[in-house]
């Protein structure tokens, strides 16, 4: 486990992931005290990257539940092997005696029929390394699921009414990402630490795209950062995310681009900017963008 | 990493952390003792020589929100860093930060802490904020505008009837299961009942989609044009998010999100506030720049779960009719329903001729009159009868 800010920032540097001593700081405290961490930023940039690269550094398993509208116990913790209950209790049905039955009961909701959803196999599980565990969108889930989170976030326990509560021996790391489509409550944040994540800075951003696409030219890079940071100062539906730029660097080296000629740019610019409103307006501002980079 | 300090600093340390605790709580955060707890933990795990990652540290424990950023660096600036002690390098002067504390506790504070009077951030009692970058500065009044003084003989009455309105919002189905007598089978419970019953499953245990009341935007009109009516529909906005999850917006030459000052209890307070903090009430109207602001920065955080829109305008628009009519197109296409309440529509003789009126109208759902009680009456039978599911258009 990383011991300063500096391991933080130069171990998740290893990782392809750069991340600024702020948010480093935050790492370092939720591991060594021990609470998620809650990242908010728009969309793209690096937050989902972030657990990922976090589970890497850890050398733990990355566990990753999605969230949607309506997600709840049974898709999350864990359910039921229904089908094999059934049958079970089919067998005992067939062989009869009351001792039998009584013990069919038992077994019946013991863990051999108990299916594993992600935030279970987090808290329980046999890996050496304590996973991590990505809880993706947590805005997207509805106030039932994240008051059911409260519990498992506080004491990093399950409780399961035929078997008991299930506890943590190490409880993993676990990482929630947002992007504000609904304020989440407000009880659940003070569990976890906060840390809102920025577009980064140019010079940042050119390192992020080197990084994250080796194959793509310091030039490149720097052309379409500088043309992205551009984009972000307009009046825009959406604007592109750090991955946007990654995306768009690359489709400019796949078809062998130096990102100088108009075309070009205008051709691959879909991997940037998702809005067919916002793709007029981008390509009539490309020639000015242009003339504000570096030659 | 330092070794943790030894008791007695400890000790001091702790003290210090609550006073600032409470600096936070009373510049608006919502900061419990239990959070001087964890910031202790955090400060435990890092080199708190260091002002930078001792600011970094109890950022991430006291700031719950991006909102809460600023704040949170503005008072950490007034409580850690003395005044001509050396600030970190990189950190930002103290006055680029306004604390929102009100004047008497901000001299307390200042008292509190040994720092001069002059280190005030005074910004938030005085500055006005300045008009947005284009337009009708002109006819903007820039200045602070008392709804009190506005004229509504029947405000009393109105009050009570709109209060007593039994309307609700229509329901939608959610994603979410909840038992029921009808619906898909569920057989968590069906088998534990079947345990019950010695392994047969005598009756099958079923599921139905749980109903949620939907979500309600008012996004109302406070220009010149629509005086008249502004305080009355603030009292129908403020009696209807007394009740349900209702968002509210107020614009006149630009958007401002009021649902924070409609909570308090008393109309009359909510009023106040609202006419101290939104600075354009009674000014020009740009409908379509105000509805672009919506859909840029607060659609995609308001308007889910099948959210039902109302517009309150008279819609004499000042602005764009190309910019209103793609910024409704927008609109309509992200939310279940489009209303729009013209209080105009009252009158005999009126026809939707308003050139920005006729430019929105195709996108509404519904085109409502709002000038009277009643009319307030019948939009709520139209918000009740609104479909479970979604439709199409």
């Amino acid at each position: 486990m990383p011991d300063s800010v500096d391991e933080v920032v130069s171990r998740l540097g290893e990782q392809a992931y750069l991340c600024y001593r702020r948010l480093a700081t935050a790492i370092l405290v939720a591991l060594r005290i021990g609470k998620p961490l809650f990242v908010e930023g728009e969309a793209g940039v690096g937050k989902t990257e972030l657990a990922r690269a976090m589970a890497r550094l850890l050398g733990a398993r990355l566990i990753r539940l999605q969230c949607y509208e309506g997600i709840d116990l049974a898709h999350a913790a864990y359910e039921w092997n229904y089908a094999r209950q059934l049958l079970h209790i089919r067998l005992l049905d067939a062989s009869g005696g009351e001792d039998a039955r009584a013990e069919a009961e038992r077994d019946l909701f013991s863990d051999e029929y108990l299916l594993r959803r992600p935030l279970l196999d987090a808290i329980d599980n046999q890996d050496s390394v304590a996973p991590v565990l990505l809880i993706d969108e947590i805005d997207r889930s509805d106030e039932e699921f994240e008051a059911f989170l409260l519990e498992l976030l506080a004491d990093f326990a399950i409780s399961i009414p035929e078997l008991g509560t299930v506890r943590a021996e190490r409880p993993p790391f676990v990482v929630l990402t947002g992007n504000r489509t609904r304020e989440v409550h407000d009880a659940l944040k003070r569990r976890c630490l906060y840390h809102w994540i920025d577009y980064p800075e140019l010079e940042r951003e050119v390192a992020i795209v080197r990084a994250r696409a080796p194959e793509v030219s310091e030039r490149l890079a720097r052309r379409v950062a500088g043309l992205v940071q551009g984009l972000r100062g307009m009046d825009l539906y959406k604007l592109p995310g750090v991955a946007e730029t990654v995306d768009w660097a690359r489709s400019l080296a796949a078809i062998g681009s130096d990102g100088s000629d108009a075309d070009a740019l205008e051709s691959t610019m879909g991997a940037a900017v998702k809005y067919q409103e916002d793709l007029e307006t981008v390509r009539q501002a490309i020639p000015d963008l242009m003339r504000d980079q570096p030659a | 990493m330092t070794s943790p300090p030894d008791s007695e600093r400890r000790g001091d340390l702790v003290v210090r952390l609550a006073g600032f605790g409470e600096l936070l709580r009373d510049a608006g955060l919502r900061v419990g003792p239990d959070r001087t707890i964890d910031g202790m933990a955090a400060l435990g795990c890092v080199d708190i020589g260091d002002l930078d990652q001792m600011r970094d540290a109890l950022r991430a424990v006291y700031v719950c929100r991006r909102e809460e950023i600023g704040i949170f660096d503005a008072a950490f600036d007034l409580y850690w860093s003395r005044p001509g002690s050396s600030i970190g390098a990189g950190a930002i002067p103290m006055r680029s930060r306004p604390l929102p504390l009100d004047p008497e506790k901000a001299r307390a504070w200042l008292a509190r802490l040994g720092l001069p009077e002059s280190e005030i951030p005074r910004e938030q009692e005085t500055t006005p904020r300045v008009a947005s970058s284009s337009g009708y500065s002109a006819q903007e009044l820039l200045r602070s505008r008392d709804f009190g003084d506005l004229t509504w003989e029947e405000t009393q009455q109105v009050r009570h009837l709109l209060r007593q309105a039994p309307w609700r919002l229509a329901e939608r189905r959610t994603r979410r299961w909840q038992p029921g007598r009808r619906g898909r089978v569920e057989l968590r419970r069906t088998l534990r009942r079947a345990a019950r019953s010695g392994g047969d499953a005598v009756a099958l245990e079923r599921a139905r989609r749980r109903i949620r009341r939907r979500p309600l935007v008012i996004i109302c009109d406070v220009s010149g044009s629509m005086e008249r009516y502004s305080r009355a529909l603030l009292v129908f906005a403020h009696a209807v998010a007394r009740r349900e999850r209702v968002d509210t917006f107020v614009f006149s030459t630009r958007l401002s999100r009021i649902t924070h000052l409609l909570r308090r209890r008393e109309i009359d307070d909510a009023l106040a506030d609202t006419a101290e903090q939104v600075h354009d009430i009674g000014g020009g109207t740009r409908i379509g720049e105000s509805l672009r602001s919506f859909n840029r920065r607060y659609a995609r955080r308001v308007l889910g779960h099948g959210a039902v829109v109302l517009i309150i305008s008279d819609g004499w628009d000042r602005g764009e009719v190309a910019v209103l009519e793609r910024e409704m197109s927008r609109l309509s296409r992200s939310c279940h329903r489009l209303i729009w309440l013209n209080p105009l529509l009252g009158s005999d003789v009126y026809a939707p001729e308003a050139r920005g009126m006729a430019a929105a109208l195709p996108f509404c759902d519904d085109f409502l009159a709002a000038h009277n009680v009643d009319a307030l009456d019948e939009l709520g039978r139209r918000l009740a009868d609104l479909p479970r599911r979604s439709l199409r258009r």
